[in-house]
């Protein structure tokens, strides 16, 4: 039978009709929960009268959000999910401080081998769509999902419609796997993958590290999409590998040559620079080029989308030998403590701390306008991360731009909004990219 | 569960996101009542002060986009929200308002007709919308939705289930 990712994953978990729309039910393979959504998903568990949790190996409890606690009421969050953890008899409750796997919850999934090919993923954060990079079938939903799931094992799902989202063309110098989901979102829009699960595919895609399929994963809900995700291929294998990730060799579900889908879109990356997306929508997309002057207040680089050692590593490559502009700051959010270590080793850290730059710990912080870097009214951030909705980033009257980490780093040493290249002077990128 | 539902509409925009719903500087607080008073705090043009106990809320395309914050519907139950019309809904936003038994109905031509304050009647057992601006019919709910919605949300919908596991493996 031939079949879309989207049908092969669905299938091997039992759904025999793949009509879109349908509800149905579906086993998981794993459930996460954070000190956000967890405390409220425990509560609604505890309703349930459930005996306990179904599989206590297929679920993970991270403290990421308001962690390390801002306040008492954040440290009572980040308290519960850590008790309920424990008393569940669920060992993989990570807490940065406490545990080495640890920082902001995809990312960390990711490093620890947790996301794998064919797996189905829930996790109470919309952004459980970053674990597609490993070809899984990962999706975001709420507290109470979260809860059933737990007592469960299963979720329902709404059968999405395949959409096969093609990339063609050269990939230009500075554009990363964030650059290619702006583009996705600036071509369909903030819905126009609502209803789907994105399947994304073409040369620039099989040459992505992890790092940058990650961003680019992370984004598809951003285009309303209920999961994005990468057919599992070498790169992957060999990630997992290097990884030390057992059954990293499992089946790929990779889409057979003449599947059919029910909606697709292709973007030319030929001639297509760094972008950023303007406030206050991820679907405002514009060349970083026709925004050149546009003053930056704050510079954040992190969060579950751009906060790998790809991004320190191309944010090093501008901020080396370069200060950070007066009048602008530079916030620096390693997505794990992992990554913090290597990015220590490897002189990151010592780059942009010369630089006049702050390192934070991991933490998803002020990407969601929670801690340890919102904006005030009037400011201007350029941020890595993937929202900009008004008052994402703290004060409904501030405003948020997205791009990738070389785009940070030059608004970083300028102060605006400037082509990575009018600061480096040069269009090589260097070999900073994991490969 | 209510099953006829008449309250004022409030309108919100297209896109409106859970970051404008419930902000995340509250996402510290879980009581309903309490991340009532933020609702649509930040939403421009200014809608948040208005809302009261009974109100429906009608929104425009792609409503509650974003985060999968389950507060955003928290704080709309603990202000009293009873329902949202939209052109269209987030996937994630659909999903927290049909576990927790709130009605959220996807109809575009109501949602682009009704206006700000009119008085709208929800009908959910004769599936009809009903206002001075005009009458629609919904479409039946997919099973899965009724059977969820009949129980009251996914709270009790999983309650009723554990319950029959437990009688079908009592001796």
């Amino acid at each position: 039978m031939t079949g879309t990712m989207t049908s092969k994953i669905l299938r091997a978990h039992g759904v025999s009709d793949m009509t879109p729309g349908q509800l149905t039910l579906v086993p998981v393979d794993l459930v996460v929960l954070n000190d956000v959504s967890g405390p409220v998903a425990i509560t609604q568990f505890e309703r349930m009268g459930a005996q306990g949790v179904f599989d206590v190996e297929r679920v993970v409890c991270i403290a990421d959000h308001f962690w390390p606690a801002k306040d008492a009421r954040s440290a009572a969050q980040v308290s519960r999910l850590r008790e309920f953890a424990r008393a569940s008899g669920i060992a993989d409750y990570w807490e940065t401080g406490s545990t080495i796997e640890a920082g902001i919850e995809h990312a960390v999934l990711a490093e620890r081998g947790r996301a794998r090919p064919g797996m189905l993923i829930v996790g109470g954060d919309s952004h459980t769509c970053t674990a597609g990079a490993f070809g899984a079938f990962a999706t975001g939903v709420g507290s109470t999902d979260i809860a059933a799931a737990l007592a469960l094992g299963e979720i329902w799902i709404r059968v999405p419609e395949a959409m096969a989202v093609a990339f063609t063309g050269r990939v230009q110098p500075f554009v990363t796997g964030k650059d290619l989901i702006l583009g996705v979102i600036g071509a369909i829009g903030v819905d126009g993958a609502l209803g789907a699960a994105i399947e994304f595919s073409g040369s620039p895609v099989d040459e992505l590290a992890i790092d940058e399929r990650l961003a680019l994963c992370n984004m598809a809900v951003e285009a309303g999409a209920t999961t994005g995700m990468v057919r599992a291929d070498e790169v992957t294998q060999r990630w997992l590998r290097d990884h030390g990730v057992p059954g990293g060799t499992t089946e790929c579900f990779g889409p057979d040559a003449d599947a059919r889908y029910d909606r697709e879109a292709e973007v030319d990356l030929d001639g297509i620079g760094p972008l950023v997306a303007m406030p206050p929508s991820p679907g405002n997309v514009a060349s970083v080029e026709e925004l050149s002057g546009v003053h930056v207040d704050q510079v954040y680089v992190g969060n579950c989308a751009n906060g790998t050692m790809t991004d320190l590593r191309q944010l090093a490559l501008m901020m080396e030998n370069r200060k950070v502009a007066a009048g602008t700051r530079l916030i620096v959010v390693p997505a794990t403590q992992r990554i913090y270590r290597e990015a220590i080793a490897e002189g990151l850290v010592d780059i942009f701390l010369a630089a006049g730059a702050m390192v934070s710990t991991s933490t998803c912080g002020a990407c969601f306008g929670g801690h340890m870097g919102v904006l005030a009214a009037g400011e201007v951030g350029v941020a890595t991360t993937n929202r900009n909705f008004r008052g994402r980033m703290g004060h409904p009257e501030s405003h948020v731009y997205l791009g990738n980490a070389y785009v940070a780093g030059a608004a970083a040493v300028t102060g605006t909004l400037t082509h990575p290249q009018d600061v480096l002077g040069t269009t090589a990128q260097r070999g900073v990219q994991e490969r | 569960m209510i099953r006829v539902l008449a309250g004022r509409v409030i309108r919100v925009g297209d896109d409106v996101s859970t970051d404008v719903i419930l902000p995340g500087a509250y996402l510290n607080i879980t009581d309903p009542a309490e991340l009532g008073r933020h609702l649509l705090e930040t939403h421009d043009p200014p809608v948040g002060d208005r809302i009261e106990r009974g109100d429906i809320l009608v929104a425009g395309r792609n409503c509650g986009t974003g985060s999968s914050r389950e507060h955003a519907q928290l704080a709309m139950l603990g202000r009293g929200v009873v329902a949202v019309v939209a052109v269209s809904f987030a996937e994630i936003f659909l999903r927290n308002c049909v576990n927790l038994g709130l009605p959220a109905i996807a109809h575009s031509a109501a949602a682009e007709a009704l206006r700000d304050g009119d008085r709208l009647e929800i009908d959910l057992d004769a599936g009809r919308l009903l206002s001075t601006r005009g009458q629609w019919d919904l479409p039946a709910p997919l099973p899965l939705a009724a059977e969820i919605a009949d129980a009251g949300g996914l709270v009790d919908w999983v309650r009723i289930r554990i319950e029959r596991r437990v009688e079908h493996v009592a001796p």
